[in-house]
């Protein structure tokens, strides 16, 4: 029997829960003191209220839907990634190595190779952990949380003491060359009213490509069964002649490598040269991502446009309200995860219970034809 | 390397592994009753924040520890209605007050102290101070007079605060509980097989909850040491981890009470060593600083690597309990 139809499961429950996050969100701010109502006027208006806005927002939604596609295929297997942050920042490693290292004639040969450093790197580091869960049982949400903070010392030290710039006392790489940047979204959209300083660069297309080939995997290929049906039964799934120990490694290093694909928008795309804390929590954001677009591409397009226009427009609430701290975002952020993620049944439970009244009135209206 | 500075790092090593104990003790009370509670980070670092910011404007320490226990409670029944009455999943609940904990010390201190996210600066007497058993020497001087003896008990002994010693009992109190009396007998049986404990006519949501808000109290205290103890107040993200490495010696202690205090021991250890030698030459090479500062993550890697013996964990861990009808 059909609890609900699917749309309410798709979009309903979510939006729900969504709407209680921001609810209570809003309650926080009006616990400090400011008003909620003003609060989300100034994000909206910062977030979409012009080109300068728009660039941010969308360069900041690209992060998140890398990351979020990185947590969402983890997702698929029951995998809990919360290495995008270690493994993004392996990434970035991975794209100064090779802009550095080589003399690039062209932009697009370098892209090419930053995405592959980026994607090699960052999934390289994912397979520790994944290697420790198939063979050792090691519980990869411990791991994939220590190997963030061995990324963070790893690339601390690797910024003084290998990167750094002689002479300079800041943490960072050199800048790359000038025939390694990315078209900004000046250059391909000048026309829509973007700068030159704005951050958003063509890595969104390849995020937005990401989406498309992160669904045919899921979907419509034999690995991406696999994937789903050891996820939904690990004993269904060995039973049926899936290799356990291939799907943990395959799934995490296809999750790490989408979450270091990161680093091209920010490391090349933005920044131009390797810095300290690049991944500003982007990682975290993506289980927020994961989680609220229910590991659907869509979703995740959906919800990274939603956490980029917070990363956005809360950037300009703290100039207009200092009362208000940008870790602000972390708490929606930790709201969105709690009520779509773990208080997920909060919600789901009593919609089913309105669809079944609703079914129930509908049946004593009409009753059933006596042949079916 | 002489005899006083084995014991100057002993000592910190005591100081470094208490809130890891306390926290470690948290994590073994609710997963031992079948819940993962990886939100002992989280619990830490809100009640470091409120016992802290308490601390400050009343002038007490006690009513900052107690402003942080009920602030790392309330957490606790959080993560209790999300993975015990709702059954949602332990781990993203835990993800979740992790986060919510990390960002709402910073919005809060930022609107009540406007200080960037910190607290002020504690003033003395409204933190722990250290007690001076009977006998013991307080200064420096006086202990570096003292024999070996005088020093062990001087230096590594006396001169630590209440928490710490608090701490060490809880370990023979958590003994006690979970292996000679009723309610430990349950809790662990609820642990391993919830259906059991369900037949026999005890609540398994009671237990859990129990369980769950006992780790509340603890992680509140360990909190209130980092902010009120350890430093003099709070700054964003300072419980820096604790609550994972946490969960690591309770890993690696097999969710076991003393073998909890060795490894907590352990980690607080490596922690000390990194504290006071930020490079470490060996002959030729030199083993940087950043490198110590991960030594307890690749350690606790290490260790769930399985390199050191099989880690069973409770069985109908993570897994929430729904009756049969």
């Amino acid at each position: 029997m059909d609890k609900m139809p699917k749309w309410a499961d798709v979009v309903l429950i979510p939006l729900i829960s969504v709407v209680l996050a921001l609810l209570v969100s809003g309650l926080v701010v009006a616990i400090i003191g400011e008003s909620p109502l003003r609060a989300m006027q100034i994000m909206l208006r910062g977030a979409f209220g012009s080109a300068y806005g728009w660039g941010y927002t969308l360069y900041y939604a690209t992060n998140f839907i890398f990351t979020g596609l990185a947590v969402a295929v983890a997702f698929h297997a029951r995998l809990f990634n919360i290495g995008g942050e270690g493994q993004a920042a392996l990434g970035g490693l991975g794209v100064a190595v090779i802009l550095l290292g080589v003399d690039w004639p062209h932009w697009s040969l370098a892209l090419a190779a930053a995405m592959g450093f980026s994607m090699l790197f960052a999934a390289a580091w994912a397979a520790v952990p994944a290697y420790l869960q198939a063979k050792r049982g090691s519980h990869i949400v411990i791991t994939t949380i220590m190997f963030n903070y061995i990324a963070s010392a790893l690339l601390v030290y690797l910024l003084v003491n290998v990167f750094r710039v002689e002479g300079s006392m800041a943490p960072e790489s050199a800048s790359f060359a000038p025939t390694t940047h990315l078209p900004s979204a000046a250059d391909f959209a000048g026309g829509l009213g973007f700068r030159g300083s704005t951050p958003l660069n063509i890595s969104i297309f390849l995020a937005l490509i990401a989406c498309g080939l992160v669904w045919l995997l899921i979907w419509r290929t034999r690995l991406g069964y696999e994937i789903r049906s050891f996820g939904q039964s690990e004993t269904a799934a060995v039973y049926a002649g899936i290799n356990p120990t291939k799907i943990i490694l395959v799934s995490m290093l296809i999750s790490g490598a989408l979450a270091g694909l990161m680093a091209v928008n920010v490391v090349m795309g933005e920044a131009e040269r390797l810095v300290l804390d690049f991944t500003e929590g982007a990682g975290f954001v993506g289980i927020a991502v994961a989680l609220m677009g229910r590991s659907h591409p869509v979703g995740v397009i959906l919800a990274a446009l939603l956490f980029g226009a917070l990363y956005q427009g809360g950037a300009e609430l703290q100039f207009e309200m200092p009362a208000i701290s940008r870790e602000m975002i972390v708490v929606i952020q930790a709201l969105v995860i709690l009520f779509t993620g773990a208080l997920d049944n909060m919600v789901r439970l009593p919609v089913q219970r309105v669809f079944l009244t609703l079914k129930r009135r509908r049946d004593r209206a009409a009753p059933p034809h006596p042949a079916e | 390397m002489d005899f006083l500075t084995i014991l100057q790092i002993l000592d910190s090593t005591v100081r470094l592994a208490t809130p890891l104990l306390l926290a470690c003790l948290a994590g073994l009370y609710s997963e031992r009753a079948g819940v993962f509670d990886i939100g002992l980070e989280g619990k830490m670092l809100v009640a470091a924040f409120f016992a802290a910011a308490l601390a400050y404007s009343s002038g007490s320490v006690w009513v900052g520890l107690v402003a942080g226990v009920a602030a790392s409670m309330v957490l606790a029944a959080l993560h209790g209605l999300a993975s015990i009455t709702f059954r949602g999943n332990q781990l993203i609940s835990g993800v979740a007050i992790n986060f919510l904990a990390a960002g709402l010390a910073v919005v809060i201190a930022q609107t009540w102290f406007a200080q960037g996210g910190r607290t002020p600066q504690l003033p003395s007497d409204a933190r722990f101070g250290n007690i001076v058993l009977p006998g013991a020497e307080s200064t420096i001087r006086g202990i570096a007079q003292q024999g070996p003896l005088g020093q062990i008990y001087s230096e590594l002994i006396s001169g630590h605060s209440i928490l710490v010693y608090l701490s060490l009992a809880l370990v023979p109190l958590t003994w006690w509980v979970l292996y000679r009396t009723r309610f430990g007998l349950r809790l662990r049986a609820v642990g391993e097989n919830p259906a059991a404990v369900d037949t026999a006519g005890i609540s398994v949501v009671g237990l859990r909850y129990a369980a769950v808000m006992i780790a509340g109290i603890l992680c509140g205290i360990a909190g209130a040491y980092l902010s009120t103890a350890l430093s003099a107040g709070f700054v964003k993200d300072m419980s820096a981890g604790r609550g994972f490495i946490a969960l690591a010696a309770l890993i690696f202690a097999k969710w076991r009470p003393w073998y909890a205090l060795s490894a907590c021991l352990l980690f607080g250890f490596f922690d000390a060593v990194g504290n006071r030698y930020q490079n470490i030459q060996l002959g030729e090479f030199i083993v940087p600083v950043q490198f110590m500062q991960a030594l307890p993550y690749i350690l606790v890697v290490i260790v769930l690597a399985g390199l050191v013996g099989k880690a069973i964990p409770p069985r109908a861990g993570g897994e929430p309990y729904v009756k049969e009808r």
